[in-house]
């Protein structure tokens, strides 16, 4: 160790690492549903998606997490968006792409992808 | 870069180690890998979640489930229920922290964490000990980098002298001091040390610190050295503690490859080098000056002081000695500023106090608060009281050199000072809390006997003086004492007290002292009722049968281990308390509740 910009690199790196680990409330949460029906209609891939783009575009404060069935099994994977202060967007039919899309747009832009929403999908 | 959505942090202390931990990360790497879920979720052994009563101990983030006495066929649905489907297992949840229907309270909301304030266990159960690159994520070897980049040593003397922060090994002396006089003293070789030979019953503080966050050690000893112009470092550890020796080492060599021990650290002059020493487990060896001698090879005897380790320690040169739970204020300090330290604590106790908690209370484990928190918020709240409705009779803290803290006295304050003038001592932190079935007597003669044992022979005060002391608490449970020997034996603590070599001889008689000050009627009843109030002295006991209740069954009578019990079927048995050895067996077989322990 040689620098102390050394040292600030190495704790960058970590802490991406052990982020997860916070007991926070607040900020962003994303929900995917893993309950049988989400993961069988590919829940897996989308929760995979969503933690790769954040951790990629190191967004802060913001939590990927997952819950049982919603209970429109028909629409899975679907996924719950909970901005601070804002109503909880609802996602369906998830894909990866589209969760990367979603993270881009939705997360970082803060215009939520009207065409995935359960509102539009019913219609 | 790996990335994983789940954390699972298994808690691999030495308290969940013995509850079969390892077993429960066995398994979920093998469930992990069935549901092909292995590169999704971490699993990460962690150091002490502190609530080692409830272990072994699985946290799942980022949910922070809190999942406790983890069984290894719960594992399974952990696995298959939470990490797979993502539903929380409500089942093996702590239930604090079960809010309502569907949420999960925060684990600092829990009443066990919420009077907590964690600085020497802050990343205690949080980061895997064995990665220095997580101890570096949570601002691990900043402080050091500041230290060696940005002040002098005298600034860093500065701000811990004006922390407040005293000797957390038992006696409580200013640290900054301590570290004053060694920067001061003569010498062209100087050394820093660390106190790591925890050696009170009930005691286990250091043990964690070490064991869930080692770095964190190295690291303040690298600044000490700094502070006090050393280059060279010593851990005294007894080798009774595998698991945080294990830990140091895999710490000391990862800081070694990432140039944080060695020469030139932080492209400066400084170098440190740090090493291991072993105890083979002596009490006597956390006194400071016995610590010493043995480190250097002899056998571990105390020397008188002055000459104190400042002036003349390790090999006659000036040596730093500080205990663990010390070292672990030091990052923080250097980081947050001497001001944030003064803000937590009382008058002239700053910051906190890690407390290991055992005995008869609900929540046995590690508790950290800031000083000035009552007992009684100890005991009661983050303790959860006495366990089966039994009354709280009284506390012990500081092990065999410290004293009991009576039930009228529980709202004291708990720092250095309040502790001395109500006749106990902080000691290292043990604190043991007894219920209404202890006897004082009993318990003044358990730490006796461990100090008859533990005195090295040094000095006759301590080596006679302390098998006197037992002999007499011997006489007196046995029924055998009389007036005269509670005189004589409160004579003798005086004398021994005062006439002592070092810290064991004059801190063994407080036990008694303590016991005799706060419940002296309970010796008087020991001798002239003949009789134990709790029921625990053996000879001052005698089980009998209710010859009406009794019903002849004969169970008691093949169960006793002695054959004191006679009788003929269906007619009244009878014990013989001359054959009796009072284990008890026999009320808790007796299906008819017709036996009595009578005191």
């Amino acid at each position: 160790m040689k620098t102390i910009a050394e040292l600030e690199a190495i704790r960058e790196r970590a802490l991406q690492k052990v982020n997860l680990r916070n007991d926070r409330k607040d900020g962003i949460r994303i929900v995917v549903g893993m309950a049988t029906c989400g993961l069988a209609a590919g829940a897996r891939p989308v929760m995979n998606a969503f933690v790769e783009e954040v951790n990629k575009r190191k967004i802060q404060d913001i939590t990927v997490t997952q819950t049982g069935c919603i209970g429109v099994c028909r629409l899975e994977p679907i996924v719950e968006i909970y901005m601070p202060g804002e109503d909880k967007i609802t996602y369906v039919k998830m894909t990866p792409e589209k969760a990367v899309q979603i993270v881009n747009e939705h997360i970082v832009n803060g215009n939520a992808c009207i065409q995935y929403t359960i509102g539009t999908e019913e219609k | 870069m790996e990335l994983v959505r789940s954390h699972v942090l298994v808690c691999g202390g030495t308290g969940c180690t013995s509850s079969g931990c390892e077993k429960i990360i066995k398994e979920m790497d093998l469930q992990l890998e069935k549901k092909g879920i292995q590169n999704e979720v971490k699993v990460i052994r962690t150091g002490c979640f502190g609530l080692c009563a409830l272990g072994p101990i699985v946290i799942v983030y980022p949910e922070g489930a809190f999942y406790s006495t983890v069984e290894i066929e719960d594992v399974k649905e952990i696995v298959e229920e939470h990490l797979v489907k993502g539903r929380i297992v409500k089942r093996l949840l702590y239930e604090e922290t079960i809010q309502d229907q569907d949420t999960i309270k925060s684990l600092n909301e829990v009443d066990f964490y919420k009077k907590q304030l964690r600085i020497a266990l802050a990343n205690c159960g949080v980061i895997n000990p064995e990665s220095i690159e997580e101890y570096i994520a949570f601002d691990g070897y900043k402080a050091l980098g500041k230290v060696l980049t940005e002040m002098t040593p005298d600034q860093v003397i500065d701000i811990i002298k004006k922390s407040g922060l005293r000797g957390r090994g038992g006696g409580g002396f200013p640290s900054g001091l301590k570290w004053d006089f060694t920067a001061k003293a003569q010498g062209d070789q100087k050394y820093v040390a660390c106190n790591a030979d925890e050696g009170d019953p009930g005691a286990f503080m250091d043990r964690s610190v070490l064991e869930g966050d080692p770095h964190c050690i190295i690291e303040a000893m690298a600044i000490a050295a700094y502070a006090v112009g050393a280059n060279q470092g010593y851990i005294y550890i007894r080798a009774e503690y595998p698991i945080a020796v294990k830990r140091l080492q895999i710490a000391i060599e990862a800081a070694k490859e990432y140039g944080l021990l060695g020469k030139n650290i932080f492209g400066t002059d400084f170098e440190f080098d740090l090493e291991i020493r072993l105890g083979a487990g002596a009490f006597v060896c956390g006194e400071e000056t016995a610590l010493m001698t043995s480190i250097e090879g002899y056998r571990g005897e105390p020397r008188p002081r002055p000459p104190f380790p400042a002036v003349k320690g390790l090999w006659q040169k000036p040596t730093l000695l500080n205990n663990v739970e010390t070292y672990a204020n030091i990052p923080a300090i250097i980081l947050k500023g001497s001001e944030w330290f003064t803000s937590i604590g009382t008058e002239k106790s700053k910051g906190t106090k890690v407390f290991a908690l055992g005995g008869k209370i609900k929540n046995t484990g590690l508790v950290e608060i800031p000083m000035g928190t009552t007992l009684r918020e100890i005991v009661e709240e983050i303790g959860g009281g006495v366990p089966d409705g039994k009354k709280f009779k009284a506390a012990q803290t500081g092990g065999p050199s410290g004293g009991c803290i009576p039930a009228e006295l529980i709202d004291t304050p708990i720092d250095y000072d309040s502790l001395i003038s109500i006749g106990s001592m902080m000691g290292s932190g043990g604190l043991i809390v007894m219920d209404e079935d202890t006897c004082m007597v009993d318990i003044a003669k358990f730490f006796l006997e461990f100090t008859v044992d533990e005195s090295c022979g040094k000095c006759s005060p301590c080596r006679i003086g302390t098998k006197r002391m037992l002999e007499i608490l011997e006489k007196i449970t046995n029924g055998n004492g009389t007036l005269k020997d509670i005189e004589n034996l409160e004579v003798l603590c005086k004398n021994v007290k005062e006439s002592a070599l070092c810290g064991l001889g004059q801190t063994a008689p407080n036990p008694i002292l303590s016991t005799l000050r706060y419940f002296k009627d309970e010796y008087i009843t020991h001798v002239e009722d003949k009789k134990c109030p709790a029921g625990v002295c053996k000879s001052l006991l005698a089980y009998t049968i209710d010859p009406v209740l009794c019903k002849g069954c004969n169970i008691c009578a093949k169960q006793c281990p002695v054959d004191a019990i006679t009788g003929e079927r269906k007619k009244p048995y009878v014990i013989d308390n001359d054959k009796c050895v009072k284990c008890g067996i026999c009320l808790e077989k007796c299906p008819f509740k017709a036996i009595f322990k009578n005191y």
